[in-house]
C-alpha cells in the first residue's frame, strides 16, 4: 500500500520494453489528490503505453508503480475496481440505453444492487436526465453524451479518472462544458489523469508531464514550463520540447 | 479567377437526419479552402459527395464544371480524396501501396515523384514498412502522397491531422502550403479551429448549416470590439462572477484566460476596481479574438435557429 495518504500515483523508474524497445523509459512521477494532471506527448512518445501500465492493463517491465492504492504489478486487477477510464473513442456503447448503459458499467466496476440504484438515482437528478432513461445513447446529443460518458466512468466514485483524449472533434462549446465538469469533479478531491491534443486545454491543468522518446522530458505546472522553456502559450512550450524527439515512431 | 468547386443547395439525408441542409460554397482555383466544424457537422457527408461516392438528395455539386453525379466517371481521374479514416492496404508496404495506387490510375510513381517528394522525403526511410505499422503522422504522408500521386486537379483532404499530434500537425499544414505553390486546390477540412488560420479562406460548418464563409481575418475581425480577457489565480470562482454580471453576454476558459463578451455597459476600469480587491494576481485586458470565438458566438445566436 502506499506510504503517503495524498499520493493517488507514485511513480519511479516505470519502463517497459517490447524486445529491445523501450516505449516507456524510467519514468517517475507523483500525482496528489485532487489534481487535474495533464498527460503530454507526441504521437509514439509512450503515453499509451505508460497509461496502459497505470491503469493494470499492462505489467512493467520494470519500475514501480501505485495508483489509487494499489500496486500495479501485484493488484492489477483490483486497480480496475478503484479507477475510472473514459476516452473519446469509447466511452458508452451507442445502441443501449441511457440506463442500461449505466447498470452494464456499475456492475463492471463491482457495484452491488443496492448501490447501483443510489447511484444512478444520484446521477439522474444530477444531470437532469431522467427523461433520457429510456433513450439510445446514440439519439442523445453530443454535450449530453459527454456529461454522460463521464459521469459512468465516475459511478463507482473512483480516487482518480482517467480521461484519453475526451474532448477530440467536440464543438468548443461542449468542450468547454466538459472541462468544467472536470473542475467541478475535482474541487471535490477526484484526481483527473488527461491527455489532450488540444494545447490550450493544458492550460487547465494544474501540472503537465510532456512525454519524449520514452522519458518525461518536463514536468511542472503551464506557468513554470512556460518560464522554463521561455513560451507565452503551452502549444509553444510543447513544440520545443517535443521536436528535440529522435526516435522515429 | 476561375472556379474550382460550385455547390449549390446541396442536401443529404440520412432517415429523419438531414447532414447537410441546403448549402451553398464556392471554391476558387488554386485556393487552400478550410471547412471547420465539430464531428457532426457534415464535413464528411459533404466530402462523400465531393468525391462522387454519395449522391445529394437535392441541390448540386460540381468540380472544374462537372457534376459529380452525371459526370461521375471523368472526374475520379481528376480527384485526390483521402479520407477521414485510414484506408490504405495495412498489410501492404509504403512501396507497394504507392504503387498500387498509381496503376490504378494508370501512371507510374516515377512520373509523379516530384509532386510526392515533399511529402514522402520520411517514408523514404522505410520503404519495406507495412502501411498498418506506421505511426499516425507517416500514416497520413503515406495517405497522402496516395492520393497524389496521379496529379489530380483538387486535393480532398477529410480531417488529414485528427489524432495527430501538435508538431506532426504543424509539418503537415507546411506540407499543403508548399502543394498549394504548385497551384493545386486543397479542400480540406477539420476540427481544430486553431487550423482556420492556415487557410485562405474557410467555411465554418455546423448540424448541416454553413455558419459564416469567408477569409480568416475578415471573420475574426467581425467579432466586434467587447471581447476582453481576464485571468487570476481562483479562475472558476472569477468565471462565475462574471457569468452573474448584467453587462456579460458570455464568460468561458480560453487557455490560461477567461475570454469576456460584453456588451456596452461594460466598464473596464470599473470591473477592474472591484474585482482586484477580491481576486489574487487579478488581470483584464482587452483580447484578440479567433475562429473558436466566433464559433461559440455563431453557436451562441444560432441557438434557437438550428
Amino acid at each position: 500500500m502506499m506510504e503517503t495518504p495524498d499520493k493517488v500515483i507514485s511513480v519511479k523508474d516505470l519502463t517497459k520494453k517490447f524486445g529491445d524497445f523501450a516505449a516507456v523509459d524510467h519514468i517517475s512521477f507523483d500525482v496528489f489528490k485532487g489534481e487535474i494532471f495533464g498527460f503530454l506527448g507526441a504521437n509514439g512518445a509512450g503515453k499509451t503505453t505508460a497509461m496502459r501500465m497505470l491503469c493494470g492493463l499492462s505489467i512493467p517491465t520494470s519500475g514501480t508503480g501505485y495508483v489509487a492504492g494499489c500496486d500495479i504489478i501485484k493488484q492489477s486487477e483490483l486497480i480496475k475496481r478503484r479507477i475510472g477510464y473514459m476516452s473519446q473513442k469509447f466511452s458508452l456503447y451507442s445502441s443501449l440505453t441511457v440506463n442500461e448503459n449505466i447498470i452494464l458499467f456499475s456492475t463492471i466496476y463491482g457495484m452491488t444492487k443496492a448501490e447501483i440504484k443510489d447511484a444512478s438515482a444520484k446521477l439522474y437528478r444530477e444531470l437532469d436526465m431522467e427523461n433520457m432513461r429510456d433513450t439510445l445513447v446514440k439519439d442523445i446529443p453530443v454535450g449530453w453524451k459527454q456529461k454522460l460518458a463521464f459521469a459512468v466512468s465516475t459511478i463507482h466514485n473512483p480516487e482518480i479518472v482517467f480521461l484519453d483524449e475526451p474532448t477530440g472533434g467536440v464543438d468548443p462549446v461542449t468542450r468547454r462544458k466538459f472541462w468544467e465538469l472536470i473542475y467541478q469533479a475535482s474541487s471535490r478531491g477526484m484526481t483527473i489523469f488527461v491527455t489532450t491534443h488540444y494545447l490550450d486545454e493544458a492550460e487547465y491543468c494544474n501540472r503537465i508531464s510532456i512525454m519524449v522518446d520514452g522519458k518525461i522530458k518536463a514536468l511542472g505546472s503551464p506557468e513554470e514550463l512556460k518560464k522554463e522553456y521561455d513560451g507565452s502559450s503551452m502549444d509553444e512550450v510543447f513544440r520545443k520540447v517535443a521536436e528535440t524527439a529522435v526516435r522515429d515512431d | 479567377m476561375k472556379t474550382a468547386v460550385e455547390i449549390k443547395d446541396l442536401t443529404k439525408r440520412y432517415g429523419d437526419l438531414t447532414a447537410l441542409d441546403s448549402i451553398s460554397l464556392t471554391v476558387n482555383e488554386g485556393e487552400l479552402f478550410g471547412i471547420i466544424g465539430p464531428d457532426g457537422a457534415g464535413k464528411s457527408t459533404l466530402y462523400q459527395i465531393l468525391a462522387t461516392l454519395l449522391n445529394p438528395n437535392a441541390g448540386s455539386a460540381s468540380i472544374f464544371g462537372l457534376d459529380t453525379v452525371k459526370d461521375y466517371r471523368t472526374l475520379r481521374r481528376m480527384i485526390g480524396y483521402m479520407p477521414e479514416k485510414f484506408s490504405l492496404y495495412q498489410d501492404l508496404t509504403v512501396q507497394e501501396n504507392l504503387r498500387f495506387f498509381a496503376s490504378l490510375f494508370g501512371v507510374s510513381v516515377k512520373d509523379n515523384f516530384n509532386l510526392i517528394a515533399p511529402v514522402f522525403g520520411q517514408l523514404e526511410k522505410f520503404p519495406n514498412r507495412k502501411a498498418g505499422a506506421l505511426s499516425g503522422g507517416m500514416k497520413q504522408k503515406l495517405a497522402l502522397s496516395c492520393a497524389l500521386i496521379h496529379r489530380p486537379s483538387i486535393l480532398l483532404l477529410d480531417e488529414p491531422t485528427t489524432g495527430v499530434d501538435a508538431v506532426s500537425r504543424s509539418e503537415f499544414w507546411d506540407i499543403l502550403h508548399s502543394l498549394k505553390e504548385s497551384r493545386m486546390t486543397i479542400l480540406v477540412s477539420t476540427s481544430y479551429m486553431d487550423e482556420a488560420t492556415l487557410c485562405d479562406r474557410i467555411a465554418m460548418i455546423d448540424k448541416g448549416h454553413i455558419l459564416k464563409t469567408g477569409r480568416p481575418d475578415d471573420l475574426i475581425s467581425s467579432i466586434g470590439k467587447n471581447l476582453w480577457q481576464s485571468s487570476a489565480k481562483e479562475m472558476f470562482a472569477l468565471l462565475e462572477e462574471y457569468r452573474k454580471m448584467p453587462e456579460v453576454i458570455d464568460c468561458y476558459t480560453f487557455g490560461a484566460y477567461l475570454h469576456i463578451v460584453a456588451d456596452d455597459n461594460f466598464n473596464s476600469r470599473i470591473v477592474k476596481d472591484k474585482l482586484s480587491q477580491t481576486f489574487k494576481d487579478f488581470e483584464l485586458s482587452k483580447a484578440t479574438g479567433t475562429i473558436e470565438d466566433l464559433f461559440i458566438k455563431l453557436s451562441r445566436e444560432n441557438h434557437n435557429v438550428l
